[in-house]
């Protein structure tokens, strides 16, 4: 019920930002979503990719800090108030959203996909589910 | 006109101070033998009685006391009086974390009080002047002894301590305080707000300031001296002898006069400990011949800078040492405060932190800095901003309370610190002093 996010540890310098999607780039690793959140000296860049083994182990060999977390994927129609309808669910249930991000599926569907780093994975997944709102799973991003 | 607090002592011939300093020196290694039994294992070592010391020329003949010795003997191991006639500590941060603890009688105090107030009048200071304290209270020597030294002048004192410079500019504006006593680069500060403020030198009361506890350099003190409108004068002292007012800087500003009726200077070479004619440069080394609490026979100050007995302007016949110009140790002095990289490794560890780090200070706008960074490592990484956040506050309130300082922590990427030779450089130190 969840997604695999690697979370790259980058210094707030110009250039480090660079320096990791050069080893992305090198490998063939095809980012699916990306996130930055920053603070005036260092930041985290959050990343949903193709090959999660790959891409932790090459980082890792460059030098970048990673772990891997497991994060909520939502497919949110893209039709105004989708992402409303969402946060309305996990509110009802009092799930706290540390982040969230957002990135297009691509032109073959008509959503988009919403990214949640939650506190319980299951019992989000759950009250979503039960009101038809579509977890996606790792699969399904891996093909996108 | 040069104005001493003891002008018979100050002032006394070359005679006169080698007498005092060789009866003293036989009197406090006789108390030493007598009442400290690590200094009387110190010298059986070197086989050594009281009697071998006859005078002040026999200085040499005597074992070092170093850091490591007040660590090891921490706390009592040193004190040479019953604790009930004791009436005082003061502290400063050891290598290890482990502090350095000095005692004091109520004489002791006294006499170190004498030495302050002897800076003060070198400074220009009378009973008619307002000083103002701006050194530490508490623990830290700087506040109590230039307090003390003030009292003993005679001056209105205001002891305002550190921090606060609203306040601090609050009453030298309100209560004309003519004399300030604080660190360098604090002096340095609250003469930048001040003008800030838009006052000119002559609108400020001040005529003169007692500045120590940190290394500064001449054009340091012609920026103060410009901004404030005074005389700076330099201050120099170790909690492990008393505190400041080891030796002080009179109206020629070329040197300290150290208080050789209390203190007998040396010079050593440090890798061979070998006595070094005067005029060389070596390290310092302190032997305190009236104090009778903590009593410190030829401490390595660790401190490099050289003697000069040559005829003063000012009168005093005492020696003068040129400010520190480095130290042996890989000690810093940063704001005032004593800082051994050990120490920040300590706190790093213990928060859980590899031991990857550089030290970086640096001085911005007259104001010392401290820059800890820190490499990420993948125990410590998580992908939650505020948690990492939450950690680096942890180990800035770690550092504060173990060097009792404030210092920045800046967490950076693995393998990013340089090592040079497969060995991490420690200390970057871009202060130009």
């Amino acid at each position: 019920m969840s997604i695999k996010q690697i979370s790259v540890f980058l210094e707030n310098k110009p250039g480090s930002l660079y320096a990791m999607t050069g080893v992305l780039a090198q490998n063939q690793i095809d980012m699916r979503a990306f996130s930055l959140a920053e603070t005036s000296d260092f930041g985290i860049a959050r990343i949903i990719v193709d090959d999660v083994y790959k891409t932790t182990t090459v980082l890792k060999d460059a030098g970048f800090v990673n772990s891997v977390t497991p994060v909520l994927g939502v497919a949110i129609p893209d039709v105004p108030g989708g992402l409303c309808k969402v946060l309305q669910v996990l509110t009802n249930a009092k799930v706290n959203v540390e982040y969230m991000y957002a990135f297009l599926g691509g032109k073959t569907v008509d959503h988009a996909y919403m990214i949640f780093r939650v506190e319980d994975n299951v019992i989000a997944s759950a009250v979503l589910a039960e009101q038809g709102i579509k977890v996606v799973e790792q699969e399904e991003i891996d093909k996108l | 006109m040069e104005r001493y607090y003891q002008p018979e002592i100050e002032c006394a011939s070359r005679e006169q101070i080698k007498a005092w300093q060789d009866q003293r020196l036989v009197k406090q290694v006789r108390h030493v033998w007598e009442n400290v039994p690590y200094y009387r294992k110190k010298m059986e070592e070197k086989g050594l009685t009281p009697d071998d010391i006859k005078s002040s020329d026999d200085l040499h003949k005597l074992p070092f006391i170093t850091k490591a010795d007040l660590r090891e003997a921490y706390p009592y191991g040193l004190v040479a009086k019953p604790l009930k006639e004791c009436v005082r500590i003061q502290s400063t941060s050891g290598t290890t974390g482990k502090r350095v603890v000095a005692f004091y009688t109520q004489h002791d105090i006294d006499l170190w009080e004498d030495c302050c107030a002897r800076a003060i009048m070198a400074a220009g200071g009378t009973d008619e002047d307002v000083c103002q304290v701006s050194y530490g209270y508490g623990l830290f020597t700087g506040g109590p002894g230039l307090n003390g030294g003030s009292h003993k002048v005679g001056c209105l004192t205001i002891p305002t301590s550190s921090g606060n410079t609203e306040r601090q500019i609050m009453f030298i504006q309100d209560l004309r305080a003519t004399i300030l006593c604080c660190t360098p680069s604090y002096a340095a500060y609250i003469g930048e707000t001040m003008k800030e403020m838009g006052l000119t030198p002559d609108q400020i009361p001040l005529k003169a300031g007692i500045f120590g506890a940190e290394a500064w350099s001449e054009e340091m003190r012609q920026d103060i001296q410009n901004t404030l409108g005074i005389k700076a004068y330099d201050i120099y002292g170790l909690t492990e002898l008393s505190g400041p007012g080891v030796s002080f800087e009179c109206s020629a500003q070329t040197g300290m006069h150290v208080n050789e009726d209390h203190f007998i200077a040396e010079i050593i070479d440090p890798d061979t400990g070998e006595v070094l004619p005067e005029g060389a440069q070596g390290e310092l080394v302190f032997t305190s011949i009236t104090k009778e609490a903590f009593p410190l026979l030829r401490y390595r100050t660790r401190d490099i800078c050289t003697l000069t007995r040559e005829k003063c302007s000012c009168g005093r016949t005492h020696v003068k040492m040129s400010k520190p110009r480095g130290r042996t140790d890989d000690m810093l002095i940063i704001r005032g405060v004593n800082v051994f990289p050990s120490q920040i490794e300590t706190v790093l560890l213990n928060h859980g932190y590899a031991a990857n780090y550089q030290i970086i200070v640096d001085r911005v706008k007259n104001t010392d800095t401290l820059d800890v960074q820190v490499e990420m490592t993948p125990e410590m990484f998580t992908d939650n901003m505020g948690e990492i956040s939450r950690r680096q506050k942890e180990l800035v309130d770690g550092l504060r309370s173990m060097l009792g300082l404030a210092a920045k922590v800046t967490l950076v990427a693995p393998k990013s610190i340089v090592r040079s030779e497969g060995k991490a450089v420690r200390v970057i130190d871009k202060r130009k002093i």
